[in-house]
């Protein structure tokens, strides 16, 4: 599918300007791309997050969509049942038209706390597309870390000093998680690749079933940078293959992007405030190799995966 | 149903619509965003290639596009982060971040 920018912009946008989000934020540029992506009408819920939160102020509404407000852990049984009651209504003749089921959901209302209904929503088959904008932090409520925090990361609940060296454990790989639930079509994508990000949308709003996207969303606020570099930061990442670009469709694993010579993490570490502790003690460069060496073998086991090896 | 826009601050509950839903969507780019920049953005119309890239990626929807071509920046909503004059590939950047007089 090509994804030609001409024609997008010729339809009506569906987040509008004038929501309060942080100037530089992802999540924005994430939403805007992937409405983009459909070609029906959506019906759009989001867990409770910085998403939500800055869209949503009374009495103003950055959604040009049908939105629904609910809880940090439902978004994925909210959409199922919006689903579920339209296919319903639709039998009974009351409604017509065909409709796109989208939930929203950043790291924290998807890896933990909502991580129960999007895994019950998965396993039940609705027709949905579950959209994770990974942060990796509860950035809406003052940055503590999630489930999806990288290693060594500074937040408020590992906080960088004399006895730590910030979060100890490693990153959650939801992706996987959510490709072993079987379902049609599973992704990972980044801000920084718009062409990747809109292909993969159109791809999965073009199948049936349950599908799940994780897309990288870098926090100006939580992650400490300057706003202006959000997109090459994520480029970086991806890079350094930290957060590998591919899709699982139908169990078949697949690269989507190579990068051409592959960076140490170190050269998007040393731009984020989060990991400035690091970089001043021996001990902060010994977390930046373990870092390095998960990464690396991550890596290794996502080639084997996708039979690049 | 009631009409968000006319709600006022001291409103009765029956003034307003049931459950508190926006019967306007997409209302929020009423709310200009604008004073919080502290740089301006600036489109250089000659060096622009209306690759749209810019608009693609601006998380405010402030880049006005008509018939596929780039024809400004509302600087009403703007928040001034810079991200437009970053991703434009142009050899001379077609938008450049100026700091107001």
């Amino acid at each position: 599918m090509a994804v030609n920018l001409k024609q997008l912009s010729q339809k009506e946008t569906r987040l509008t300007g004038g929501h309060r989000a942080c100037a530089g934020c992802a999540a924005p540029i994430i939403v805007r791309q992937i409405l983009m992506a459909s070609d029906k009408p959506v019906v759009v819920g989001s867990a409770t997050g910085c998403l939500e939160v800055t869209t949503t102020v009374y009495p103003y509404t950055a959604w040009n969509v049908n939105f629904i407000h609910n809880a940090f852990e439902n978004a994925a049984a909210t959409i199922s049942g919006v689903e579920a009651a339209f296919n319903s209504l639709k039998r009974q003749g009351k409604l017509e038209g065909d409709f796109n089921f989208v939930a929203f959901g950043g790291d924290g209302g998807t890896y933990d706390i909502g991580f129960q209904s999007l895994s019950g929503a998965m396993e039940r088959g609705h027709d949905m597309l579950y959209v994770c904008y990974d942060n990796g932090a509860y950035m809406n409520t003052g940055i503590q870390r999630s489930s999806a925090t990288p290693h060594g990361a500074n937040t408020s609940t590992t906080p960088a000093g004399k006895e730590s060296t910030g979060k100890k454990e490693y990153r959650k790989d939801l992706t996987q998680i959510m490709a072993a639930h079987n379902i049609p079509y599973v992704a990972q994508a980044s801000v920084s690749n718009h062409r990747d990000l809109i292909a993969k949308a159109q791809k999965a709003f073009s199948i049936k079933g349950p599908k799940f996207l994780n897309v990288l969303s870098p926090c100006r606020l939580g992650w400490a940078y300057d706003p202006e570099i959000t997109v090459p930061l994520a480029q970086q990442m991806v890079d350094s293959c930290f957060w590998p670009l591919f899709e699982v469709v139908d169990g078949e694993w697949k690269l989507t992007y190579k990068p051409k010579n592959k960076p140490n993490i170190e050269e998007w570490m040393k731009k984020q405030g989060r990991f400035k502790h690091l970089f001043r003690s021996d001990e902060g460069k010994q977390v930046i190799a373990e870092a390095q060496a998960d990464v690396d073998a991550r890596w290794e086991q996502l080639l084997a995966r996708c039979g690049e090896k | 149903m009631a009409d968000n826009k006319k709600i006022k601050p001291n409103a009765t509950a029956k003034e307003i619509p049931m459950a508190g839903i926006i019967t306007t969507p997409g209302n929020a780019k009423e709310f200009k965003t604008g004073d919080w920049k502290t740089r301006v953005p600036v489109h250089i119309e000659e060096n622009c290639i209306n690759c749209l890239i810019c608009w693609v990626y601006c998380p405010d929807n402030a880049i006005e596009v008509k018939d596929g071509k780039m024809v400004g920046i509302n600087l009403d909503i703007c928040k001034g982060c810079g991200i437009c004059h970053n991703v434009c590939p142009t050899k001379i950047k077609s938008i450049v971040m100026k700091n107001p007089d």
